[in-house]
């Protein structure tokens, strides 16, 4: 069978596979056709008709996201129809789009600004039923904000969520000129099972889904002479931030993203890398001793797997879609949230400096971290753990307020106390990271003897299938841990929550039987976070991986328990893993949330 | 168990529990509620393993699943073009000043509500309108308020629930 096909395309013969889409073939001769429906992550929509061209003898024109080429076609892309089309299209989206753009968030990173530019929409041939229409704003959650009246009912948000994260907290209702994206009842975000996850604000074009900013509050935080403003990076920002500022997918700044922190006035800049690596060190424990109550003293009251809880997205999931297998979380805070507990006790007291007077920042690749940072369990440190919490989007747009020119910067880096961190924290930034820096550390607890691995890179819990697993089998472990002796351990990693709720259900089916699974919100695990740079593909998240894993190759130490400042504070502050003040300071309690 | 959710128990064992069994099980809700509630919604999503926000979607799409409490009776005027010729907009003021609510409104004591419909198909005999599954037409203000007052006494006569 001939799966090959000619076809024309503004006279230029091609030869595609059959069934490529006319968007796709148009690509291969480096024709751009329009697109705003259209996303690479997502099924084709072919609503927004932004990408009509058309096809010699048919009348109609076609979408070209939705439309196969067929064997003989002739395609124009910019026939004078085609032209026209599309121009009154952008104007009827418009007429009911609410262009305040110099008002507007999203100003100057808006695909429908974009297009309106490029066709130099001037003229104004339709009634602007802005107006006449009463749109919701939505500002109720702590991480997105909604705003009706500059949605253009695309629906990548709504395919988003069904999708990418099988939430549906988004859903097309009414119909005809009624019709809008919103949520049950068209209730308030934060009153649904929105778990946060950003990945609408990712996928949408225009300013309709966008994240809750805290930009003035920090600058006005370090504007504060009386107050000491911490800051914390994510593993994540360091290798999506560049693609903010004008750099390759995949570049690392680590160092001139600190030394940008620094310029912007912060007065310690330290990493939730080192609270990665802790995490290890509670986790891997807390695995351990579930490990030993279910296989050795039975105990009824504790349940295999254990599942991590780094993932605040992940969290609110599970807390609202399976609030009766909460016992399988972790009691681990995520790194975010130790560190914000620890700075207010731990760094305070070394620093002699009043918690009080602590504004402690987060930078993040994620807008959950923002509800995270606001859920009333996180005051653990007598005040609340993470003050303000920014995206690596809002860090980028603070970098240029400040006219920093992020080329001419020297690589500095993070203060001490809390900014060392090794190779295994780094990689809590892509999905399997946390698989992976847990077992380099709980395989040497019990072994004594590094992971099987060469390099120590755990190879199948790194890529970008849905689910992965891995089994580790522990032969001759050291005689505390004998009862592990011959055991596989049963590793599973998932990331979109639509994968998670596959491994939930196999989990409560009893079809799999893990020991240990690591869930992450986001497609590719927080290097695709809600609050990363935008546009996402899946090849600029794989760029992001690679540089994750260059950054971890590249670190002198890549084992969590060899960190120097982790075996500082548990020999000054915290004793050992899961001590009493671990539990006070670093584990947490969830919350059954329901639907 | 809740009545309702034992309802929609019952509508999901005999059409199935399937994407497309949604609105036979929406349209057999709303045929013994009169509305689906939020709780109903969310009891449907449940036992389809589906989002509320979905169901809420779904039946806020298509006319004749009523997401707000209704009346016993809901009076549904039509508001397309033949209707609106023959004077279905005195109609419509006449139920109103009778029942002394609004359009979309509900009476106090939950027993009418006013809401319009897309056409009946009783163009030649209009002006039409629907009060649950009986049809009237060719109504004036007169005929409207002679309908309704049937209905009143019906009530005062201790008429069973409709269902």
């Amino acid at each position: 069978m001939e799966s090959k096909i000619k076809i024309k395309i503004n006279g230029e013969t091609v030869e595609v596979e059959k069934g490529t889409s006319m968007l796709e073939a148009a690509k291969q001769v480096g024709v751009i056709i329009p697109t705003l429906c259209y996303h690479k992550d997502l099924c084709v929509a072919g609503n927004c008709r932004v990408c009509v061209i058309e096809v010699v003898g048919q009348k109609r024109l076609s979408p070209a996201c939705a439309t196969p080429c067929e064997d003989g076609f002739e395609i124009l892309t910019n026939s004078l129809k085609v032209r026209n089309s599309r121009k009154y299209i952008l104007e009827l989206l418009l007429s009911e789009h609410n262009a305040d753009c110099t008002r507007c968030y999203k100003n100057g990173n808006c695909e429908l600004q974009r297009l309106a530019s490029e066709y130099k929409i001037m003229e104004q041939d339709f009634i602007r039923l802005v107006p006449f229409k009463n749109y919701t704003i939505d500002k109720f959650s702590p991480s997105i904000i909604k705003d009706d009246s500059k949605c253009i009912r695309c629906q990548r948000c709504v395919r988003t969520c069904a999708e990418l994260q099988g939430v549906n907290a988004l859903a097309v209702a009414f119909k005809g000129d009624q019709m809008k994206i919103t949520t049950f009842f068209e209730k308030a975000l934060n009153d649904v099972i929105c778990t946060n996850c950003g990945q609408c604000i990712n996928h949408c074009p225009t300013g309709a889904l966008v994240e809750r900013n805290y930009i003035e509050e920090v600058w006005d935080a370090i504007a504060d002479k009386t107050k000491h403003v911490v800051v914390q990076t994510a593993p994540a920002v360091r290798v999506g931030l560049g693609e903010e500022l004008g750099f390759e997918p995949g570049t690392r700044l680590t160092g001139k993203m600190v030394s940008a922190l620094k310029h912007l006035g912060f007065d310690a800049v330290m990493d939730t890398d080192f609270t990665a690596d802790l995490t290890i060190m509670e986790e891997g424990t807390e695995l351990l001793t579930r490990l030993k109550k279910v296989l050795v003293d039975h105990d009824p009251n504790v349940r295999l797997p254990m599942a991590t809880s780094c993932s605040p997205g992940w969290i609110k999931f599970i807390e609202h879609l399976y609030p009766e297998h909460l016992d399988i979380l972790s009691s681990c805070k995520s790194p975010q949230q130790m560190f914000g507990a620890l700075v207010k006790t731990y760094y305070a007291q070394a620093r002699k400096i009043n918690p009080d007077k602590i504004i402690s920042v987060s930078i993040m690749p994620c807008t959950a971290k923002k509800f995270e940072a606001n859920r009333p369990e996180m005051h653990d440190s007598g005040y609340r753990d993470v003050d303000y919490v920014l995206t690596t989007r809002e860090l980028a747009i603070m970098i240029k307020q400040a006219g920093i020119d992020f080329n001419r910067l020297e690589d500095m880096h993070f203060d001490r106390l809390m900014g060392e961190s090794t190779g295994a924290g780094v990689i809590f930034g892509s999905t399997g990271g946390v698989m992976e820096a847990a077992l380099r550390t709980v395989y040497e607890i019990v072994t004594g003897r590094e992971v099987p691995f060469e390099k120590l890179n755990i190879i199948p819990v790194r890529g970008t299938e849905g689910i992965r697993e891995v089994s580790v089998k522990i032969e001759n472990p050291l005689k505390e841990w004998a009862f592990l002796d011959g055991i596989e351990l049963n590793c599973a990693v998932a990331h979109g929550l639509v994968n998670a709720k596959k491994v939930m259900n196999s989990i409560i089916s009893g079809q799999t039987n893990y020991h240990f699974v690591e869930f992450m919100a986001c497609p590719g695990g927080c290097l695709g976070g809600g609050g990363q740079p935008i546009p996402t593909s899946p090849e600029i998240r794989q760029k992001r991986a690679e540089a994750i894993y260059a950054e971890d190759a590249g670190m002198p130490l890549r084992k969590s328990h060899l960190n120097p400042e982790i075996i500082k504070i548990y020999k000054d502050f915290l004793g050992e893993p899961l001590s009493e003040k671990s539990h006070h300071l670093l584990h947490t309690k969830y919350v059954k949330r329901g639907m | 168990m809740n009545t309702v959710t034992e309802l929609i128990k019952n509508l999901a064992d005999q059409h199935g529990r399937q994407r497309n069994n949604l609105l036979p099980i929406l349209q057999g809700v709303v045929e013994q509620e009169k509305y689906l509630s939020e709780f109903s919604m969310k009891a449907i999503a449940k036992e389809l393993d589906m989002s509320a926000a979905e169901v809420f979607g779904t039946a806020t799409f298509y006319s004749f699943l009523e997401h707000k409490k209704m009346g016993r009776y809901i009076i549904r005027i039509c508001k397309t073009i033949s209707c609106s010729m023959k004077g279905s907009n005195q109609v419509l003021l006449a139920i109103e000043d009778m029942l002394k609510i609004s359009l979309g409104e509900t009476t106090t004591d939950g027993t009418f509500s006013i809401l319009q419909t897309n056409c009946l198909g009783f163009c030649h005999q209009a002006p039409a309108m629907l009060i649950n599954n009986e049809v009237y037409t060719d109504l004036t203000p007169e005929k409207v308020r002679e309908i309704l007052s049937m209905y009143i006494n019906k009530i005062k006569e201790g008429a069973p629930n409709e269902n």
